[in-house]
């Protein structure tokens, strides 16, 4: 199963906008948090308890965490193409595709944190003061 | 790409290969003349007017920065007055950040990147002139006022509500908007040339992981420009209609928001900061390695770095507005990101530090400039980790210990590493080394003269010295610092003069040998037998250092052993490749020297300026000669048909000379525009539902001239841009099936839809009678209906020149670029006419 999971990652194409995936996830979480928050505290005034926002950010950290974990493991996969030596610094396919596999699970690893960061005041502050 | 054997002329030639030069040399030949001699476009030639106008802009502003330091040397003083002060500090921030940090950037961009690509010129060569020009026009305006005691004084941010009132801020407000607008469309214009450059113009074999990585910090800064400069354009419109036509969009008495300056400005001004600082970072990374004599360790991790502080950037904005009263909550968010985005700017100086580590370090004088640079960019970094958390931000904020924060980020981070970039890349242009002794002297003169102004600046911060104040009393105990932080200003001034010597003495010195820092990267290739087609021929590149990794590199690139190794044509020509694997696509002709973008940019730069003397009808007609200059520049100039369908380029590979849709440069340039542009539509939307957000009832109550348009013209408008839209959809299809006839006929039904839809958006709020001074509600509708109306009006004159151009038989069945590049803008403007018919006409039926 896992093999066979694996090997469908490793064929998924990979580009410029697999690269940035991650970021636009963590950039659509941090919109998400900031705005609702925003406009459901500007509507109801400062001592407001915000529950159902914290309740939201929750729900929407853990799919946002989710989308994230979910490119990072394709990266993982096709950063593992069998292929040339290391450093992977060839002009070859392989390469290629190792080396915006690796990029990718980095950048999947910083958006997995920024969007934990991101939330962490939702758990924090109970209202809109 | 075609493989059908064509066999290159005999290289091993030597009369072959001066013929091919002989040839090249005159495609490439620069125009001469007392005048016409400015009429080049090539990157050599523009590169160098643009670095050495940053350069000119930087030493403008340090020396309001060095009276600045002499007005605050002692307590009571009176060298210059309160609102000179004002227009000091005011000028000193807004030219650092706009007239030399960004423009330096895009110069030197423009300057080593087509080197650093093997290629022989930007992709747009023209529309890097454009910007130049745009730059020095739009900057000697801004910088020339303060002679006229007429600079802007609110300081480099503008808030509003002092600054928007006309009788309280004069005429340096409006000098400040719309002269940096202005450089913000030169800036835009240089992240499409640098975006697509970097993308499309990569020699053969430089796959994505091989590129240089000023190339992909480079990439990464352009496309911040395109979603950072847009909002602050949306909000210098909002800004100037306020100040010319009294629309209060900062004017809380009549529903207006300051704050909204402030979310708008600083979506911009946050990731400037990155903007500012990567490019100058990217420096380090070519730095680095060649004096580490060796690769540098943790590419992806670079990239890692580039890439994730560009995103971050963008989340970190309310940092500068921890004292505006939003609640706890939302400075939550954005002091987290603030503390995230310190692990990608970190990751980069530990790969940094790991290659030096690694490598067999030669202490060069660059190396020097690079290493001191870390050492002042971390202590900025550190306070900033403090200032992003809010509670210290509280204290700290408007004092001089953010004074002290930014100027480490933005010394440390921009200014020397370009310092160190300018002592590394000089002998590429010059030929000759700069001294090694003053660059040290130079150095140590900085550095040391650096810390003694700007570190006593914490304390004082934090004793209580606000920013921006022009004198202090005797009795606070600040009288030291201040006295300090002068003397230190002052011998970092003294540096930079030692810097300016070095570069004056230049012209004595002999001749550097090829390659003096012996580096491995491809703009390494240039030779001292200055010319001025860039490279020999385009390089196939097999590794990240070729000159270090492939034997004989160099050799074959002198001998024209690659691609393009003629111009058999006389034409100037680009290789066009892959995205990802740099594959040749096409062979791409660019324009040469010419006399429109300097006209473009002069006619396009009077508009803004005779609209900041209120000189409305000359403003017009220069809007009108700005455009027709424009249209013949892309009549003359784009879209050429060429004589035969494809070439030889070398090594029995023959390519197409033309493309049209995703595969050509143009398709990639209107796109990258409509992006920026669709970026800024939507900060116009932010500021409808902003207002939406603050106040309990938006819209207001009906009352007269604050009624909405209604929902009958936004939909017509909707309906008739729609229209237009598929017209022109189908004009590119009927056209690609050779059905000229029935292309023609689409397109100029597309042109009556879009011109009616134009009008029917413009009539809702007109027969509505809104008033827009009245209230924001009306204004903020006002503006979008205008914002629609004025690009399908633009959009009507694209397609009335595409059916000229077909008609003139300069577009056709097979070169149907033209029509390809409108319907992407078309795509767009049929976006922004649905949410803008949902937001005017729908929207407050929901609410």
């Amino acid at each position: 199963m896992n093999a066979k999971l694996e090997n469908r990652a490793q064929r998924l194409n990979s580009s410029l906008w697999a690269l940035i995936a991650p970021l636009v996830t963590w950039g659509l979480h941090f919109l998400f948090c900031y705005i609702f928050t925003a406009v459901r505290c500007a509507k109801s005034g400062p001592f407001t308890v915000i529950s159902d926002v914290r309740l939201a950010i929750g729900v929407a950290t853990v799919v946002a965490l989710l989308l994230v974990a979910a490119s990072g493991y394709v990266a993982w996969a096709q950063s593992r193409v069998e292929g040339d030596l290391p450093p992977h610094d060839e002009n070859t396919d392989e390469d290629r595709l190792r080396f915006l596999a690796v990029a990718t699970l980095l950048l999947a690893g910083l958006s997995f944190i920024a969007i934990i960061f991101t939330a962490i005041p939702a758990f924090i502050f109970e209202d809109c003061q | 790409m075609s493989s059908t054997a064509t066999t290159n002329p005999d290289q091993d030639d030597p009369a072959v290969r001066a013929a091919q030069e002989e040839r090249l040399r005159a495609a490439w030949a620069p125009p001469r003349g007392f005048f016409f001699r400015w009429t080049d476009v090539n990157n050599s030639a523009v590169g160098v007017w643009y670095t050495l106008t940053a350069f000119g802009m930087m030493l403008f502003a340090g020396v309001l920065a060095l009276i600045i330091r002499a007005q605050l040397v002692i307590p009571n003083n009176d060298l210059v007055s309160a609102s000179t002060f004002n227009q000091l500090f005011t000028l000193h921030g807004s030219m650092m950040m706009f007239l030399f940090a960004v423009p330096m950037f895009e110069a030197v961009s423009i300057l080593i990147l087509p080197q650093l690509l093997g290629t022989r010129d930007m992709p747009f060569p023209r529309l890097s002139a454009f910007g130049y020009w745009s730059f020095l026009i739009g900057g000697v305006f801004v910088a020339g006022s303060i002679f006229f005691n007429a600079a802007p004084d609110g300081g480099w941010f503008m808030y509003p509500p002092l600054t928007t009132d006309p009788s309280l801020s004069g005429i340096g407000a409006d000098i400040w908007m719309l002269g940096l607008s202005f450089i913000e469309v030169a800036a835009i214009a240089a992240a499409i040339e640098l975006i697509v450059g970097v993308l499309k113009c990569r020699p053969p074999g430089m796959r994505l992981n091989l590129m240089p990585l000023y190339a992909w910090y480079i990439l990464v800064v352009a496309v911040m420009i395109l979603f950072a400069f847009p909002p602050l354009i949306a909000g210098d419109i909002l800004f100037e209609l306020e100040r010319l036509l009294d629309w209060p969009f900062f004017d809380a008495a009549r529903g207006g928001d300051p704050l909204l300056w402030q979310h708008l400005f600083w979506i911009f001004g946050h990731p400037e900061v990155y903007i500012i600082f990567l490019p100058s970072i990217a420096l380090f990374a070519m730095i680095v390695p060649t004096f580490a004599r060796r690769h540098l360790l943790g590419y992806p991790w670079i990239v890692l770095a580039a890439v994730g502080t560009g995103f971050l950037s963008f989340g970190l904005w309310v940092h500068h507005m921890f004292t505006t009263g939003l609640p706890n909550i939302s400075l939550g968010f954005f002091s987290a990101a603030s503390e995230v985005v310190a692990i990608p700017t970190a990751v980069q100086i530990f790969a940094f530090i790991a290659t030096l580590w690694a490598g067999r370090v030669v202490w060069s004088t660059p190396l020097l400039y690079g290493a001191g640079a870390l050492a002042i960019f971390v202590i900025g970094g550190l306070t900033g980790v403090m200032v992003a958390i809010a509670p210290f931000d509280w204290q700290a904020h408007d004092t001089y210990f953010i004074v002290a924060h930014l100027h480490y980020v933005l010394i440390g981070g921009s200014v020397m590493p370009l310092f160190g970039g300018l002592y590394y890349y000089w002998p590429l242009y010059t030929d000759k080394k700069l001294s090694d002794r003053l660059g040290r002297i130079a150095f140590w003169l900085m550095f040391v003269g650096f810390n003694v102004g700007f570190f006593p600046m914490h304390i004082s911060g934090l004793m209580g010295m606000p920013r921006r104040v022009y004198t202090y009393s005797d009795e606070i105990g600040l009288n030291t610092l201040n006295l300090l932080s002068t003397v230190g200003a002052y011998l970092f001034a003294l540096g930079v003069a030692v810097v300016i010597l070095d570069l004056c003495l230049s012209p004595r010195r002999k001749l550097a040998e090829r390659n003096p820092w012996k580096a491995g990267t491809l703009e390494w290739l240039s030779s001292p037998k200055k010319e001025n087609w860039g490279v020999r021929c385009v390089p196939l590149v097999e590794s990240r250092y070729p000159i270090w990794d492939e034997p004989g590199f160099v050799q074959n690139v002198d001998e024209g052993r690659h691609f393009l190794p003629d111009a058999e044509e006389n034409q100037r020509e680009l290789m066009i490749t892959t995205v990802l694997d740099a594959e040749p696509l096409q062979v791409a002709r660019v324009g040469g020297p010419s006399i429109k973008p300097m006209l473009a940019a002069a006619t396009l730069g009077s508009v803004f300026i005779l609209i900041t003397f209120h000189l409305y009808a000359a403003a017009l007609a220069s809007g009108l000669a700005a455009l027709v200059v424009i249209l013949w520049w892309l009549w003359t100039g784009t879209g050429i048909i060429p004589e035969k369908a494809e070439k030889p380029v070398g090594r029995s590979i023959v390519l197409p000379l033309y493309s049209s849709g995703p595969a050509s440069s143009g398709w990639w340039a209107m796109f990258i525009t409509m992006t920026a542009d669709a970026t800024a539509f939507l900060s116009l939307i932010f500021g409808y539902f902003f207002y939406w957000t603050v106040h309990a009832e938006f819209p207001p109550a009906a009352q007269p001239g604050l009624v909405g348009p209604g929902t009958y013209w936004p939909t017509l408008a909707l309906v008739l841009i729609a229209a237009g839209w598929a017209a022109t959809i189908a004009a590119r299809e009927t056209n690609a099936r050779g059905r000229i006839r029935l292309a023609r006929i689409a397109l100029s039904v597309a042109a009556i839809a879009t011109g009616a839809g134009a009008l029917a958006v413009l009539a809702g709020p007109w027969l509505a009678e809104l008033d827009p001074t009245l209230h924001v509600y009306p204004a903020i509708v006002w503006v979008l209906a205008i914002w629609v109306a004025v690009h399908a009006a633009l959009g009507v004159i694209m397609q009335l020149y595409t059916l000229a151009r077909s008609l003139a038989g300069r577009m056709t069945r097979v070169y149907d670029g033209d029509v390809r590049n409108i319907v992407v803008y078309h795509h767009f403007l049929a976006l922004s006419a649905l949410i803008t018919c949902i937001v005017i006409g729908y929207f407050p039926r929901l609410v």
